[in-house]
């Protein structure tokens, strides 16, 4: 908004850096349009088609609501884990000096960089009876291939990155002195945590683990190696809605894809209001 | 006595901050840390408040040893340079802080906290703040929120680091006059870092006064500025004109100066520094004085000359106007000094001291052509 305003301002009047506000405001605009609102509003518009009654028919079925039920429950899972583990790393990077801290920051970074089927596979091939992970799971009854916690952890590797990438910058600015402080005050360690650290990383905590669960709900690549794909067992939504697709059923793809879609966005536009009225309780705008 | 200090000393990695701190603090007093940046003033405190830890030495509060006491267990109430508040708790909650993170044995009902919040707030004159969030204040609410939450677990010591460092001058005034008040009905022994002379002395009980880590002097402000008791205390309170004299039997001699009105010293003979401040030197017309006037100058009240002899030797002084309506540029002059100190060693060749940071300004415009 504030950058609309600019406009109203005499140009030529204030050099920018970048050449005319209208020009790169034009592009950016247009490439949102085109990239990102355009197909939300395709898909929007193809599941209005379809009519209320039978879109519920068709994610009701007891196939799409198997995959969808796997999807969200897996998705849960990875999300609690990677909210844990994700601050905790984030914690350790942010916080500890040691050698190899680096690279290990930089690791971070590789479920981005990997190609998500290059990652369900090696998954897979380690999970597996006879991989380094599945050798000692199996014989301890726990089966992590072809299961839902196949897909769990498919999700997990691939989604860490926005927990740890969102908390560890607000991490990183805390002020130390606002620890100093409480620890004068008389207050222990997790009572620092708690009631000092906490709520100043909540906010971007929250939004990194929305997105982490968003990225969990959509994962296609790294799950379907690992899933096994057992129709009403361990397909999930998006391999249903592509099934749907080879079988010339737009409206059952489109139907199972705006549901993904509209946990997505309403789990996003919740976390945002959050952190929203968080900062501007604290004067942040 | 409550607070001793000895033989503190800090290094961090290869600097020195702290070389051997000896200090006593008696009960109630309000002590000023006076020093330049990096003299390690807040090292110091640091290591009071328990947040940092001495190579050497022994910090004992009433006879108990300190250092092997947690910053909780130390029950120190400690104001930040930038106040630190919590910047998600309300005034209220970041005053209240120290009450509801105590054990919750000792921890006092909400009823109780919420009273002495109120009492605080009130006491600190931002009775209507109570409910608004730090962002929401100026500078000089924020400080006196960070005191409140201080001042909130009744401490045994007060520290305060720099608490007006971030706030106007006037602001600084008032807020000076009303920690006084607040210290004076409070009781609590204080002590609190500045490297503002006006403000250590205006507010202090004893100052003092640190360079290098190490404590140069300690005193009574009056004391300190009478009597400073090195060449660096000196020239940080402004007797930053240095002079080579000569003791001889007790007696301060230069050539062309006066010095007649300064006391004898029990110091031996020899070359030696003479420090003054240039308000402190009286220019009398003497056609056979060695100093010709250079430069007159007024800034409204005071006149500022500069003398010079010939020699390289040149020397500021500040008259006030109406004694000086008789000085003239290129006048003989003899140089009179009022009042002065003087320590063993000749000046590092030179005759005028560099401006202390306070005067250079003044440096500036006077060698201006
Ligand atoms: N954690 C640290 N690591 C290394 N050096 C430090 C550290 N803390 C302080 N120092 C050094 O110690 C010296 C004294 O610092 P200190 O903060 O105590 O000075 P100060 O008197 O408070 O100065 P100022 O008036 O600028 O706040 C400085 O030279 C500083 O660089
Ligand atoms: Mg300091």
């Amino acid at each position: 908004m504030t950058t609309l305003a600019i406009t109203a301002a005499p140009s030529g009047r204030t050099k920018r850096v970048l050449p005319g506000f209208g020009l790169t405001m034009g592009l950016t605009l247009t490439y949102v349009g085109i990239v990102i609102l355009l197909p939300v509003i395709a898909l929007m518009l193809k599941g209005a088609e379809i009519g209320p009654a039978r879109f519920w028919e068709i994610i009701t079925a007891p196939r799409a609501m198997a995959a969808l039920r796997l999807t969200v429950t897996a998705a849960v899972i990875a999300t609690i884990f990677n909210a844990l583990y994700g601050l905790l790393m984030a914690w350790v990077l942010v916080r500890y000096r040691f050698p190899g801290r680096r690279i290990l920051d930089a690791m971070m970074d590789i479920p981005f960089a990997l190609p998500t089927a290059v990652a369900g596979l090696s998954l897979t091939a380690l999970f597996s009876a006879n991989g380094w992970y599945g050798q000692l799971l199996e014989p301890a009854g726990i089966k992590v291939v072809y299961t839902i916690w196949g897909v769990a952890i498919a999700m997990c590797f691939t989604s860490i990155p926005f927990v740890v990438r969102t908390v560890q910058p607000i991490l990183e600015d805390l002020d130390p002195q606002l620890e100093e402080a409480a620890r004068s005050l008389g207050a222990t360690p997790f009572t620092i945590f708690r009631k000092v650290v906490f709520p100043q990383i909540l906010p971007a905590f929250l939004i990194g683990t929305t997105i982490a669960f968003a990225r969990s709900l959509g994962e296609f690549g790294a799950v379907i190696f690992i899933a096994g794909n057992l129709p009403m067992k361990t397909e999930i939504a998006s391999l249903l809605a592509v099934i749907r697709l080879e079988e010339y059923d737009y409206n059952g793809a489109a139907a199972i894809a705006l549901t993904l879609m509209l946990i997505a966005l309403i789990l996003l536009a919740l976390s945002n209001g959050l952190q929203w009225q968080m900062n501007r309780r604290r004067g942040q705008p | 006595m409550t607070l001793s200090l000895s033989h503190i000393t800090r290094r961090f990695g290869k600097t020195e901050v702290l070389r051997g701190i000896d200090l006593e603090i008696d009960k109630g007093e309000l002590i000023a840390l006076l020093g330049p940046s990096g003299s390690g003033k807040t090292s110091l405190l640091r290591i009071i408040a328990g947040l940092d830890w001495p190579d050497a030495g022994t910090l004992a509060f009433d006879g108990q040893d300190w250092l092997s006491r947690s910053a909780a267990e130390r029950k120190i109430g400690l104001v930040f340079q930038h106040y630190a508040l919590f910047p998600h708790m309300k005034v209220r909650d970041n005053i209240a802080f120290g009450l509801n993170v105590l054990p919750r044995a000792e921890r006092p009902g909400k009823g109780a906290v919420a009273e002495t919040v109120d009492r605080l707030l009130s006491f600190l004159q931002i009775a209507p703040l109570g409910d608004r969030y730090p962002a929401e204040l100026s500078g000089g609410q924020r400080q006196r929120v960070a005191l409140g939450r201080a001042m909130a677990i009744q401490p045994r010591v007060l520290l305060l680091d720099e608490p007006f460092g971030a706030l106007d001058a006037q602001v600084r005034r008032d807020l000076r006059r009303w920690l006084r008040g607040v210290h004076d009905s409070a009781g609590i022994t204080t002590i609190f870092v500045t490297h503002d002379q006006e403000e250590a002395f205006e507010l202090a009980d004893r100052v003092v006064v640190m360079n290098e880590g190490r404590i140069e002097q300690t005193g009574r402000p009056d004391q300190i500025y009478d009597h400073p008791a090195t060449p660096f205390v000196a020239r940080f309170l402004g007797l930053n004109v240095e002079l080579p004299v000569t003791l001889n039997a007790g007696r301060i001699e230069a050539h062309g100066l006066d010095l007649s009105a300064l006391p004898r010293r029990a110091m031996p003979d020899g070359p030696a520094t003479l420090f003054l401040r240039p308000a402190d030197i009286l220019p009398l017309p003497d056609p056979n004085a060695p100093f010709r006037l250079t430069e007159i100058a007024s800034t409204g009240a005071l006149l500022r000359i500069v003398a010079e002899d010939g020699t390289g030797c040149r020397i500021e002084a500040e008259v006030p106007r109406r004694a000086g309506t008789r000085l003239e540029t290129g006048m003989n002059v003899l140089l009179r000094a009022e009042a002065g100190q003087v320590f063993p060693g000749s000046a590092q060749g030179r005759a005028t001291a560099p401006a202390a940071a306070s005067d250079i300004t003044h440096a500036l415009k006077e060698n201006r052509p």
